[in-house]
């Protein structure tokens, strides 16, 4: 059994790309579980067709504690026999999010959800925020990490950030960076600059994802392009996705870059420009 | 440097010698032999180090245990999970009188009880909950605070507000304690911390009917084993009314209109300056610190403090000091000879490393070693004074220093926590519980003074320790 998380910036299509690519793989046999580790439990929904699944946490919190669950009622089977779990957690500005994702993880390991199976998937809200949201990347969790990006500044700097959250568990707990996914927003020489981005972070730029406007209307079905549109040349793309990580032996340590590493190279790409020291703090003349 | 002083520094050298570097660099601070002028300052008040075995306890223990928890007509909520209330209850010996869940609620341990779904999804709704149920249960409670536990900073529950909407909802003070256990190195912060919550939802919200001219506080007495029944009779005695107690066996209106007094009487200067000073700055009400352990101290006290008044209270004063005098002969003629010349190691918390020193040497007996938990300058400063050169201090004691120095310099009572009394006590050594009084007290004022003497007495005297030995001794023996 391979354990695989996707993480990266928030709103660049993590759950979409995971959802997709763990479907292909379904495809060609493989035995998957997908476990939501976001607060927001959208991670599955196109697995499930469903809006949001019981979680794990809610559930919890109904009915007083995990220890009063069985693995039956969050666990749901989907395409493919697609098996998904979401941790779930608090609505946003109160509580412990990080708690739930830990909570929920250390109930599917003791109620052995973990059995007959190729591969788990974690998929990780946006950032490496707190020590819950790295859980799954902690010993015996995720032992690969596929970064979702585009050529957007942002999101490259949250694939370094996120990258230096690996680097501190690769030394504790062995877990490596399986490559950078790039979902494409057609920003200019974009293919080039997440190869760049790759290199200097150690890794390598596994697939890159064309923008493709049936992936949104799949989504309005709550369906993965697998099941929407199998002939469609984007379902190829994950397709090809899939095959990649399952052949993928390149697992490295990644080599995070420093604030001015990664602005030289957004400069050498001209999605920043050199700043003026000059304007620095002045206001606008009136 | 004197012989003591020079015996003394070698063996603070010797028992730093064992530890690291870094360690022994940063502990050696904490180690001095004492100079009455403070040419020798203790390190203090810094972050203990890992793996000594401190004595010290957190912000909570602070606030819960030695602030706030003995205003007794309060409910006062241990906020998170179980275990820090749980732990605490009842475990000071801070006394109240009235009737249980009517007028006093001391002896109760509410609390919230989180459990992970409260961790995962936030406390704030509990809170609320519980405080309706403890109005529900409690009605005739004057207020609650809430003492929050080390998750509820962590996860950063809004306690203000909850505590703000059951304030309107429940027509009862509701009083937030940021009082997170991980907050500062000590409990100190959390006296500062409850200090100021006092200030900021209690005080100067209520008016005394009546004031007048000989209105004083008691404050930093918490009542141990009714140490500050003891002390307000003296000061009544003197003819002065205490409109306040700070806070054993005290009250939630007595905190209130406490900005009413012409002076407050500071006794644990460490756990309430902070209040002292407020009220100084705000209300233009001086204070003044005073030591009702042992005779000596507390006629010297009794008189600083008439000094502050008229005739009519100074007149007073001395008779109150005629009246107990042979009481205090009586003991002191009684116990001196069984105690002069005894020594004493103390390590205790707020003020009692220092204000115990002339009660001891009331009783003919000499302070050899004493240091703080969790001391600032502030209190060294007011300690090197009160002691002989070359006396050891030892400041956030490690459990190996501290038992090194009792193995060397060999004392005939350690005097300290409840942490370190079975270790003493295995080493055969006379031992008192000076943060509890071991079950007894009062030690203050007058009526303390010979519980004290009989307390010591009984203990140092007591010919069960030289049966206290091992058996692998024995056999060497046979």
């Amino acid at each position: 059994m391979r354990q695989i998380a996707f993480y990266g910036k928030g709103g660049i299509g993590k759950s979409t790309t995971s959802q997709n690519t763990l479907a292909a793989m379904a495809e060609i046999g493989k035995r998957i579980m997908i476990v939501g580790c976001d607060p927001k439990a959208d991670s599955t929904r196109l697995i499930l067709h469903a809006k949001a699944q019981t979680t794990v946490m809610h559930l919890a919190a109904q009915r007083g504690s995990v220890e009063d669950l069985e693995l039956e009622e969050v666990l749901r089977t989907g395409y493919r026999n697609i098996r998904c779990v979401e941790s779930g957690g608090p609505e946003p500005g109160v509580g412990c999010a990080g708690r739930g994702v830990i909570t929920a993880i250390n109930f599917l390991e003791e109620n052995g959800a973990y059995t007959d199976l190729d591969y788990v998937s974690y998929d990780v809200l946006g950032d490496v925020v707190c020590g819950g949201f790295a859980m799954p990347i902690r010993e015996n969790k995720a032992q690969e990490i596929y970064i979702v990006t585009s050529g957007e500044m942002m999101a490259m700097y949250a694939a370094n950030n996120i990258a230096r959250g690996v680097l501190k568990y690769a030394t504790s707990g062995g877990v490596r960076l399986g490559g950078l996914i790039c979902n494409s927003r057609n920003v200019d020489r974009e293919y080039e600059l997440i190869e760049a981005l790759a290199k200097r972070l150690n890794t390598q730029l596994i697939h890159f994802v064309p923008r493709d406007n049936i992936v949104q209307h799949a989504e309005l079905r709550r369906m993965t392009v697998l099941e929407y549109a199998p002939q469609s040349p984007q379902t190829e793309q994950y397709r090809e996705l899939a095959r990649k990580i399952d052949a993928n032996r390149n697992l490295t340590v990644p080599t995070p870059m420093s604030m001015d590493e990664l602005e030289e190279l957004l400069l050498e790409y001209g999605l920043i420009e050199e700043a003026d020291e000059t304007i620095v703090g002045v206001a606008a003349a009136r | 440097m004197s012989e003591p002083a020079e015996r003394n520094q070698a063996l603070i050298e010797e028992t730093l010698a064992v530890y690291p570097e870094k360690a022994r660099k940063e502990r050696a601070k904490h180690l001095q032999v004492n100079d009455p002028g403070g040419g020798c300052p203790v390190k203090s008040n810094v972050k203990s180090r890992p793996g000594v075995m401190t004595a010290r306890g957190c912000a909570y223990a602070g606030s819960k245990g030695v602030v706030w928890g003995p205003v007794k007509d309060m409910v006062h909520v241990s906020h998170g999970p179980v275990g820090c209330g749980q732990y605490s209850w009842a475990g000071r010996r801070n006394y109240a009188g009235g009737e249980r869940g009517v007028d006093s609620f001391t002896t109760f341990h509410i609390t919230s009880d989180f459990q992970e779904r409260d961790i995962v999804f936030g406390g704030d709704k509990k809170l609320a909950q519980l405080c309706r149920e403890v109005r529900e249960l409690f009605p005739l409670a004057k207020g609650i605070t809430i003492q929050s536990e080390c998750p509820v900073g962590l996860i950063g529950d809004d306690i203000e507000a909850v505590a703000k909407q059951m304030t309107e909802e429940l027509g009862i003070p509701v009083v937030p304690v940021r009082c997170e256990g991980f907050r500062g190195v000590s409990q100190s912060l959390g006296h500062h911390i409850a200090n100021d919550s006092i200030r900021d939802h209690v005080l100067g919200t209520r008016q005394l009917p009546d004031p007048g001219p000989y209105d004083v506080a008691l404050i930093g007495d918490y009542n141990i084993g009714g140490d500050a029944w003891a002390s307000r009779r003296i000061l009544e005695e003197m003819g002065l009314r205490v409109i306040a107690q700070w806070s054993g066996d005290g009250t939630l209106n007595e905190l209130g209109q406490t900005p009413a007094a012409k002076l407050n009487l500071i006794h644990c200067y460490r756990s309430m300056n902070y209040i002292c000073r407020h009220m100084e700055e705000t209300y233009g009400i001086p204070w003044m610190e005073y030591n009702f352990f042992g005779p000596t101290r507390t006629k010297e006290s009794i008189r600083k403090i008439a000094q502050f008044f008229d005739g009519r209270i100074q007149e007073c004063s001395e008779a109150v000091i005629q009246k107990y005098e042979p009481l205090m002969r009586q003991t002191i003629e009684r116990y001196r000879p069984r105690l002069e010349g005894k020594r004493v190691m103390l390590y205790v918390g707020g003020l009692r490393p220092r204000h115990l020193v002339g009660a001891y040497e009331d009783l003919g007996m000499e302070v050899i070693g004493t240091g703080y938990e969790f001391g600032h300058s502030d209190d060294y400063q007011r300690t090197y004074p009160e002691l002989p050169a070359g006396v050891i201090l030892y400041d956030d004691v490690t459990a190996w220093e501290f038992e090194r120095f009792v193995e060397r310099l060999a004392p005939d009572l350690v005097a300290s926590g409840v942490k370190e009394k079975y270790v003493f006590h295995k080493m055969g050594l006379p031992f008192r519980q000076m943060h509890s009084w071991d079950y007894s007290g009062p030690y203050h004022g007058f009526d303390g003074f010979p519980v004290f003497a009989r307390d010591m007495d009984m203990t140092v005297n007591n010919p069960s320790w030289s049966l206290i030995r091992a058996p692998w001794d024995r056999k060497e023996e046979a």
